[in-house]
């Protein structure tokens, strides 16, 4: 059976996903994570529109639209301007050095293709198979939460592992409705607000990002 | 003409609208303090009113229910208004009028700020306590019920800067909530899997369990209203809040919130589980007799009045439950009449509780507000400072102590009758247990009538112990009427037992189907089941009385030969006498605490002879406490220690554990 083109294309991007989510995790500098953070939202808003075009779902178009302008214009320009403002363009201290990290990315990718053929195999339309990948870039973006010492890199991952989520839903299961979409695509605006506010705070108190120093506020 | 039919409900429904109306305006205006002393209390005292009027009607008419467009959606509030609510509403507008009234006089040296919240506060309790009469569904009821519990925790923190009282309202709502987590899980257990559109008293009614899950939801049942009413062995917050809390919220908690926990029990045993059990009865029956000595003992040995009358309200709750245990003995026997006289009895000794320990417990506030004492060892000889005070809290004692023509006489005698009366049960066991149990009972309302000769004793009589007792001040205007109140409600309550008791047939022929009537079949004389077996006429009684006291003084103004002689009394060949020679509280529980010794954990010290500065302390504290509570603060310090291990303070911790937990999870799912 010849697979359509759009599935193959759909399938390259997804792979493309994954492979940014390699990326970032190997990345030291917070200004490129952030410029791989935009290219995943890109990828992903094409992802999104090529299903929108396959499945003929036009409020799909909509949602590639927000994507794109939330993800890939928005959001990289507002941690630009944060990581401007708070003057941490400098290269991130990892807990775990990358190559360990890297050997585990592989180990949950394993890991989560096994634990989505089942699932696939009940998913139906052009998008199955995807679920893996999807579930591999989230458990990825959680990965890089838990080795990085700074917090813009964490919110950077947060908003990634968002990505993955929102990947898992529009390819795998063709879409959430647009109330949804919208209502998810707002939360993460208003997240980033508040990491924002939150960053200033901490540098603040600790005079510093570095999370660690709040191990401090432990009650003893 | 009848386009407008007004029903009970709808007459409390608006009462409930004023009072959170009230509420809401004494924290708006927290900056006039003697606007809402003066204007929102004794306009909270008529909402009271109106809402015992209410209670009253609503026990002739058939009951009424409302649906609330409140509440979660699908999930509406229910409301029913039935006979048995109707009594309790009567007693919660009767006790509250008075104190409400009380309260104008009582909080006006408050601070502005506080007396708002307090205000606010004092009102949503009132408003919860309603609520939780009315509910018709498990949601409306937990809702209501938690407030209430809110609301007095509040309420019993008034003065948090203290931390003893912050501790003590702690224990209260730790035990309040490990109660409402119990009566969640017995409202569970009578849904019987059912489904959520279950959560309603009348599918509950409609639903049949079998004994073993009836039983289950009959203890749940117990223990968690038990923690409310404070039955043994979960009486520990009650000594604590009490005197912790101002004076009428004391009242309040004494004598109307620990009876919507009585409430709740007939509620679950009578009205929603449709079979009862024998040994239910029994059980309810030992432990309302453990409680009503145990906290009758305890009375007797208190220092602090409010202790004191904390203790007493224990034991009265225990003699409630023994009159619910025999309500259930009799049901399940078959034996309606005489079930119907235990639950009068039972009924009726909540409406007396209420008045009189309301009426106690606000006097003991005018006393702490005129002495700034609590300590009756510092008390003493107030009746001449206190003349109002004094005379009205006279009715309450008297009242409590059960003696006739007042009211806490007419509802012990009916329990004893219930018990006097019980014939041979097919059950040998409960046969024997009956004689016993009703000798508990003449114990404990013996120790009763000693407690309040000391209560009213030390604090009154005698010689002022300080000098600083010179210059207490009496009771205030509406602090005398609202005492007026609740001394006329123990009376009425004590003259009129015919007409209370048939109102209160109304509930029995509710939840049992059986009346007990008044066989004399006359206003004047009430006698339950049989005229042969015993009857009582209060108004006799009185005449009697008033008679005797005539004849009496009237002897005396004839015989006496009018020839005066004053002289010391004849002082045992030791001069220096001062008023701190007279008979203490501590010297008068003593022969009591030498008796029941083995129950308390005594700790004293005694000052040797040649000590020039002897100091003597003593406290007698309950063994229970250590053995059943303290082994679990300590087990739950531990398990918390463990748990707290898991905490670091570090975020990636924190997130490995979250990642672990997901992979975990989608590996075994």
């Amino acid at each position: 059976m010849q697979i359509p083109y759009t599935l193959q294309f759909i399938n390259l991007l997804a792979a493309l996903l994954l492979l940014i989510a390699f990326a970032m995790l190997a990345q030291r500098r917070i200004l490129s994570l952030i410029n791989l953070f935009a290219w995943q939202g890109a990828l992903l808003a094409v992802s999104t529109f090529i299903v929108a075009y396959s499945t003929n779902q036009h409020h799909l178009y909509y949602s590639a639209g927000l994507t794109l302008l939330l993800k890939v214009l928005l959001l990289p320009w507002l941690l630009h301007r944060l990581i401007n403002r708070l003057n941490v363009r400098w290269d991130v201290e990892t807990l775990i050095n990358i190559p360990t990290t890297m050997l585990v990315g592989i180990a949950l990718v394993i890991f989560s293709f096994n634990l989505a053929a089942p699932i696939s195999q009940l998913a139906e339309g052009i998008t199955r198979g995807l679920i893996g990948i999807a579930l591999a870039s989230v458990l990825l973006s959680l990965l890089m939460m838990l080795t990085r010492r700074k917090a813009v890199s964490q919110v950077v991952a947060f908003l990634a592992l968002e990505n993955g989520l929102f990947f898992a839903a529009t390819s795998a299961t063709q879409g959430m409705p647009l109330v949804v979409e919208l209502g998810i695509a707002l939360d993460v605006l208003v997240a980033t607000f508040i990491f924002g506010v939150f960053f200033f705070q901490i540098r603040e108190t600790f005079d510093s990002l570095d999370i660690t120093h709040m191990e401090k506020l432990k009650d003893d | 003409m009848d386009d407008i039919v007004i029903l009970p409900l709808d007459v409390i429904g608006w009462s409930v609208q004023f009072w959170i109306v009230l509420g809401a305006a004494g924290l708006l205006l927290q900056r006039v303090p003697r606007l809402i002393n003066d204007v929102i209390f004794p306009l909270s005292a008529l909402v009271s009113l109106s809402l015992a009027a209410a209670g009253l009607w609503a026990l002739a008419v058939a009951p009424g229910v409302m649906v609330l467009p409140l509440g979660l959606p699908d999930l509406p509030f229910h409301l029913r208004l039935d006979p048995l609510s109707g009594i309790f509403l009567i007693l919660l507008g009767g006790a509250s009028f008075g104190v409400s009234l009380y309260s104008a006089g009582y909080f006006k040296s408050m601070a502005g700020g506080t007396l708002g919240l307090l205000c606010l506060q004092y009102h949503l309790f009132l408003v919860g306590m309603t609520l939780v009469l009315l509910a018709d569904d498990a949601y409306m009821f937990m809702v209501a019920w938690e407030a209430m519990a809110l609301a007095s925790y509040f309420l019993v923190t008034t003065d948090h800067s203290i931390p003893d009282i912050r501790k003590a309202g702690y224990l209260y709502l730790l035990i309040a909530h490990v109660g409402a987590i119990a009566i969640l899980l017995s409202f569970g257990v009578m849904q019987g899997g059912n489904g959520i559109a279950a959560y309603t008293f009348d599918a509950m009614r409609s639903a049949h369990l079998d004994p073993f899950w009836s039983s289950a939801a009959f203890l749940l049942a117990l223990f968690g209203f038990g923690a409310k009413a404070g039955v043994l062995p979960m009486h520990v917050w009650l000594p604590e809040a009490h005197p912790a809390a101002p004076s009428p919220v004391s009242a309040l908690m004494s004598g109307v919130m620990l009876k919507t926990a009585i409430y709740g029990i007939l509620r679950v045993t009578f009205d929603l589980l449709d079979t009862q059990l024998w040994w239910w009865g029994v059980l309810a029956l030992g432990l309302g007799l453990l409680t009503a000595v145990f906290g009758v003992m305890f009375a007797a040995v208190q220092g602090d009045m409010k202790r004191l009358l904390a203790y007493s309200s224990i034991e009265n709750i225990g003699l409630l439950l023994v009159g619910i245990g025999l309500t259930i003995i009799f049901h399940v026997y078959g034996k309606d009449a005489l079930a119907a006289l235990a639950l009068t009895a039972t009924l009726y000794h909540s409406l007396n509780h209420a008045m009189f320990k309301s009426l106690l417990f606000i006097g003991t506030g005018s006393i702490l507000h005129a002495t700034g004492e609590r300590n009756m060892g510092r008390l003493g000889g107030l009746i001449r400072r206190m003349p109002w005070a004094a005379a009205l809290m006279l009715v309450g004692v008297l009242a409590i102590s059960g003696l006739p023509p007042l009211n806490g006489f007419v509802s012990e005698w009916l329990l004893l009758q219930a018990f006097l009366l019980s014939p041979g049960l097919p059950n040998s066991y409960i046969n024997m247990l009956v004689p016993v149990a009703a000798a508990v009972i003449a114990l404990a309302a013996a120790l009763a009538a000693y407690v309040m000769v000391k209560f009213y004793g030390v604090i009154f009589l005698g010689q002022p112990r300080e000098h600083a007792l010179e210059h207490a001040h009496d009771a205030d205007i509406w602090e005398r009427i609202g005492m007026g109140w609740l001394a006329l409600a123990c009376v009425v309550l004590g003259l009129a037992p015919v007409f209370v008791v048939g109102q209160l047939d109304h509930v029995s022929q509710m939840l049992l189907g059986a009346q007990l009537g008044n066989a004399a079949g006359n206003w004047v004389f009430l006698a339950p089941v049989d005229t042969e077996r015993a009857s009582y006429s209060p108004l006799y009684f009185l005449l009697a009385v008033l008679g005797v006291m005539l004849l009496a003084s009237v002897l005396v103004r004839h015989l006496y030969h009018g020839r005066v002689r004053r002289s010391d009394p004849w002082d045992c060949g030791f001069p220096a006498q001062t008023a701190r020679m007279q008979d203490t509280a501590e010297g008068f529980g003593q022969p009591i605490r030498r008796i029941f010794e083995p129950f308390f954990k005594i700790e004293r010290e005694v000052p040797s002879p040649f000590d020039t500065h002897p100091r003597y302390h003593g406290q007698s504290d309950d063994r229970l406490w250590y053995i059943l509570y303290l082994p679990v603060k300590h087990l739950t310090e531990k398990l918390s220690s463990l748990a707290g291990m898991l905490q670091h303070g570090r975020i990636h911790l924190y997130l490995t554990y979250t990642f672990v937990t997901l992979v975990v999870l989608l590996v075994f799912v």
